[in-house]
C-alpha cells in the first residue's frame, strides 16, 4: 500500500517537474510564445500513448499465444491508458491552434491519424463491452487489436503521403522545426515523465482488472450453482 | 464377422476441464475409450455431454487437459483423424438442396468418387427421391437424416452423435438403431449422448453418467447400465 | 496440400448460394443508389465541385455499402451451425476465410463496376478511357475491404450489436483504403488523367499485409 503511495507520488513529482520545466526552464520560442510550451506535453503525451499501445500488441499477441488471463487484463489496461493520453493529444492539438491560426482543428495530418488511432482504439474497448463470456471476449478483442495495431503504420503513411500535398497550417511546426538544445532536454524530461505516469497508471489499473475479474468468476461460480 | 478394413481407433481423454467464464461445463474429465467400443452418455442438460462430444470433435479447444487418439497411428494420421458428428443442429445449408449439401461436404473431405458416394447416402438414409429439393423445405425429421448422411460420407472410424434421434418419428428411430447397430459391428468406435432407456441406447457397450461437468457413474467401474440411464433425467 | 481444391469447392458453393437468391447483391446496389443520389444534394452536382467530390463520394459509398454487405458473411454460417460442419470437414480453416473473401471481392467488384455508368452519368466524369485503370483500383481496393471485412465480420459474428459493430471496426480500419482509392481515382478523373502507381502500390502492400495477417491468425477467429 505504501509502496504504491510513493511510486505515485514520486510520478506526480516528476510530471509536475515536467511542466514547471516546460513553463519556466524551456526559453520562449521565437514564433508561437507562450502557447508553444504545450507542445511538451502533446508530443510526450502521443509518444506515452503510443508506447502504450504497443505494450497492448504485445499483450494481445501474448494471450494469443498463451492464454493466460493475465495478458487479457494488461491488454485493456495499457490500451485504457494509451487512449487517455491521445485524448489529450487530441485536445492540446486545438488548444494549440486557436491561438497559433484562430482555428479549432487543420486537419493537418498527424492530428487526423491520431484521430483515426483514437477511434480504432475505442472501438477495440466497445467491442469488449459487446462480449460477455471472458475467454471468448479475451480471444476476440486481442485479435482485433493485433489487427488495428498493424494498420496503424499504414494509416499514418496513407495521411502523411496524401494529406500533406494540402496546403494546410501543420500544428506545432511540422516535422522541419529544429529544438534548441535546452528545448530538447525539457523535451526528454516531459517523454520520461509522461512514460512514468503511464507506467503507474497502467500498472494501477491492471491491479483493478485482477480485482474486477476475481469478482466477476466468483459472482459467475456463485450463480452458476 | 468380418474384420474392419480400417485400423480401429479409440479416444483418451486426460484431466479435461473446459470453462466457459465462471462455470466448468467439464471439471477434470479423464477418460480411456477403447477402439470398438460404443458408450452411451447419460445426464441432464448442462451436465457436459454435449462439450465433451465437442471436444472429441477438436471443435471446441478444453481450457486444461488434451484429447489423444491411442492406437497404432502414425503421427500424421492421429492429426487427420475425422470424427462423424451428428450435432443437435443440423449443420447443413438450408438453401442447397439434399444433394448439393452432401455433395459439398464429400468434396471438401476428399472423399474418393463424391458422387457415387452421395448417391449410396442418399439411398440409405431414405432420401433419394428428394434429393433435388432443398433442405429448408425438408421436415425436421428428414434434416436429421441428412445430417447423419453428411457425418457418415467419409466412413469415418469414431461417431460421435449428440442425442441423434432428435425430431425422428419412430421408424426413423428404428430405422437409426440399425445404421448405429451395423456401424458398431463393422468396429467403429462410437459416442453418443442420449436422454434415456430406449432402442438405441440397448446398442452401448457401456454407459457413462455425467453431472455437473464430472463422470459419476461407468459401468466400466461396476455400474449397471439400467442405473446409469434410469436416473439419466432425475 | 488441399487448401486451393477446398477453396474452390467453398468458393463455388458461395457463388452458387448468392446467386440463387441475389440478396446480398440487389441489396447493396440499391443502397450504393441511395448513398449517391442523397450525396447530390449536398453539393452541386454538375460543376467543376463535382469532379473534385465524385472520387471521395464513389469510395465513402463502395466503403458503407461493404461494411452493410459484409454482415452476413459468417453470420448466415451461424444458422444451423454450418460453420462446425465447415470447420470439421476441412483441413486447413484458411480455406474457409479465402473462399468468403475471394467471393466477397467479386460481389464488390460486381456491384461497382454495375454501378460505375449510372454515377460517371450522374456525376458528369469521363471513365471510358481510364476504364482499365478504374477496374485496376477497384479490384484492389474491393480485395482489401474484402480481407478486412471478411476477418472482422468473423469477429462481429460472436458479439452483440452486430449489426452496428461491424461499421465501427471496419471503417476506422479501412482509412487507408478510402485515402489511397480516393486519390488514384481523382488522379484519373482529372482533366489530363494519369495513373497514380504509388496509390496503387500503396493498396497492394495493403492487400498483402493483412491477407498475411489472416492467414496467420485465421484460425483463432473460429476458435470456440
Amino acid at each position: 500500500m505504501w509502496k504504491r503511495a510513493m511510486t505515485g507520488a514520486v510520478v506526480l513529482f516528476l510530471v509536475g517537474a515536467a511542466a514547471y520545466a516546460s513553463f519556466y526552464i524551456a526559453p520562449e520560442e521565437r514564433t508561437m510564445r507562450v502557447i508553444q510550451r504545450i507542445f511538451y506535453f502533446h508530443a510526450a503525451s502521443a509518444w506515452a500513448g503510443m508506447t502504450a499501445f504497443s505494450i497492448c500488441f504485445v499483450a494481445n499477441l501474448l494471450y494469443v499465444w498463451r492464454r493466460d488471463e493475465k495478458w487479457d487484463s494488461l491488454g485493456v489496461s495499457s490500451a485504457e491508458v494509451g487512449l487517455a493520453f491521445i485524448t489529450v493529444v487530441l485536445i492540446t492539438g486545438p488548444i494549440w491552434a486557436r491561438p497559433a491560426w484562430g482555428i479549432y482543428w487543420t486537419w493537418d495530418a498527424r492530428l487526423t491519424s491520431t484521430f483515426v488511432l483514437w477511434l480504432l482504439y475505442i472501438s477495440y474497448l466497445l467491442l469488449r463491452t459487446l462480449i460477455e463470456e471472458p475467454d471468448r471476449r479475451a480471444l476476440l478483442s486481442a485479435l482485433f487489436g493485433i489487427f488495428a495495431f498493424i494498420d496503424v503504420p499504414i494509416v499514418f503513411g496513407a495521411i502523411r503521403w496524401w494529406r500533406t500535398q494540402h496546403p494546410a497550417p501543420v500544428i506545432m511546426g511540422g516535422p522541419g522545426s529544429g529544438l534548441e538544445p535546452t528545448m530538447r532536454k525539457v523535451f526528454f524530461f516531459s517523454v520520461l515523465a509522461l512514460h512514468a505516469l503511464m507506467v503507474f497508471l497502467i500498472a494501477e489499473r491492471y491491479r483493478l482488472e485482477k480485482l474486477r475479474t476475481d469478482l466477476e468468476l466468483v459472482r459467475r461460480e456463485a450463480e452458476a450453482t | 464377422m468380418t474384420p474392419p478394413a480400417f485400423a480401429p481407433v479409440g479416444l483418451r481423454f486426460e484431466n479435461i476441464d473446459k470453462r466457459y467464464g465462471g462455470l466448468l461445463a467439464l471439471r477434470g474429465v479423464s477418460l480411456s475409450i477403447a477402439p470398438g467400443e460404443c458408450v452411451v452418455f447419460a445426464g441432464r442438460n448442462g451436465s457436459g455431454k454435449t462439450t465433451l462430444l465437442r471436444i472429441a470433435a477438436r471443435l471446441v479447444r478444453p481450457s486444461k487437459g488434451s484429447l489423444s487418439f491411442p492406437g497404432e497411428l502414425s503421427k500424421e494420421q492421429a492429426a487427420a483423424i475425422r470424427p462423424g458428428f451428428v450435432a443437435h443442429a443440423t449443420m447443413v445449408y438450408d438453401e442447397l438442396t439434399a444433394e448439393e449439401n452432401l455433395l459439398l461436404f464429400a468434396r471438401l473431405q476428399r472423399v474418393p468418387q463424391p458422387e457415387h458416394r452421395v448417391d449410396a447416402l442418399l439411398q440409405e438414409v431414405g432420401l433419394s427421391d428428394r434429393r433435388a429439393s432443398l433442405v429448408r423445405t425438408f421436415s425436421r425429421g428428414m434434416r436429421q437424416r441428412v445430417a447423419i448422411a453428411r457425418a457418415l460420407l467419409h466412413e469415418p472410424t469414431i461417431l460421435l452423435l449428440d442425442e441423434p434421434a432428435t425430431g425422428l418419428d419412430p421408424q426413423g428411430v428404428t430405422w437409426l438403431t440399425e445404421a448405429i447397430r451395423r456401424l458398431r459391428d463393422s468396429g467403429r468406435t462410437i459416442l453418443m449422448s442420449l436422454h434415456g432407456e430406449s432402442e438405441i441406447s440397448s446398442l452401448g457397450t457401456r454407459a457413462i453418467r455425467l453431472d455437473a461437468g464430472s463422470i459419476v457413474a461407468d459401468t466400466r467401474t461396476g455400474a449397471t447400465f439400467r442405473s446409469i440411464l434410469r436416473f439419466a433425467d432425475v | 496440400m488441399s487448401l486451393l481444391p477446398n477453396t474452390a469447392v467453398l468458393l463455388g458453393k458461395e457463388l452458387r448460394t448468392e446467386f440463387r437468391s441475389r440478396e446480398l447483391l440487389t441489396t447493396t446496389i440499391v443502397f450504393i443508389l441511395i448513398v449517391i443520389v442523397l450525396f447530390s444534394f449536398t453539393f452541386d452536382p454538375t460543376s467543376d465541385e463535382s469532379r473534385r467530390f465524385a472520387p471521395g463520394l464513389l469510395w465513402l459509398a463502395f466503403l458503407f455499402a461493404s461494411s452493410l454487405m459484409l454482415q452476413p458473411c459468417f453470420l448466415r454460417e451461424q444458422h444451423n451451425d454450418t460453420l462446425s460442419a465447415l470447420r470439421l470437414s476441412v483441413s486447413d480453416p484458411f480455406a474457409i476465410f479465402l473462399a468468403k473473401l475471394i467471393a466477397n471481392t467479386l460481389f464488390l467488384l460486381l456491384t461497382e463496376l454495375l454501378l460505375l455508368p449510372l454515377f460517371a452519368t450522374m456525376y458528369n466524369v469521363p471513365v471510358l478511357s481510364v476504364l482499365h485503370w478504374l477496374v485496376l483500383v477497384f479490384f484492389l481496393a474491393s480485395l482489401g475491404i474484402s480481407i478486412a471485412g471478411t476477418a472482422l465480420s468473423a469477429i462481429s459474428a460472436q458479439a452483440r450489436m452486430r449489426e452496428l459493430l461491424l461499421p465501427l471496426l471496419m471503417l476506422p480500419l479501412l482509412t487507408p483504403i478510402l485515402v489511397a482509392s480516393t486519390e488514384v481515382t481523382k488522379a484519373l478523373f482529372d482533366r489530363a488523367p494519369y495513373v497514380q502507381w504509388k496509390g496503387i502500390g500503396f493498396l497492394a502492400v495493403f492487400d498483402v499485409v493483412f491477407l498475411t495477417a489472416l492467414w496467420l491468425f485465421g484460425e483463432y477467429l473460429l476458435e470456440e
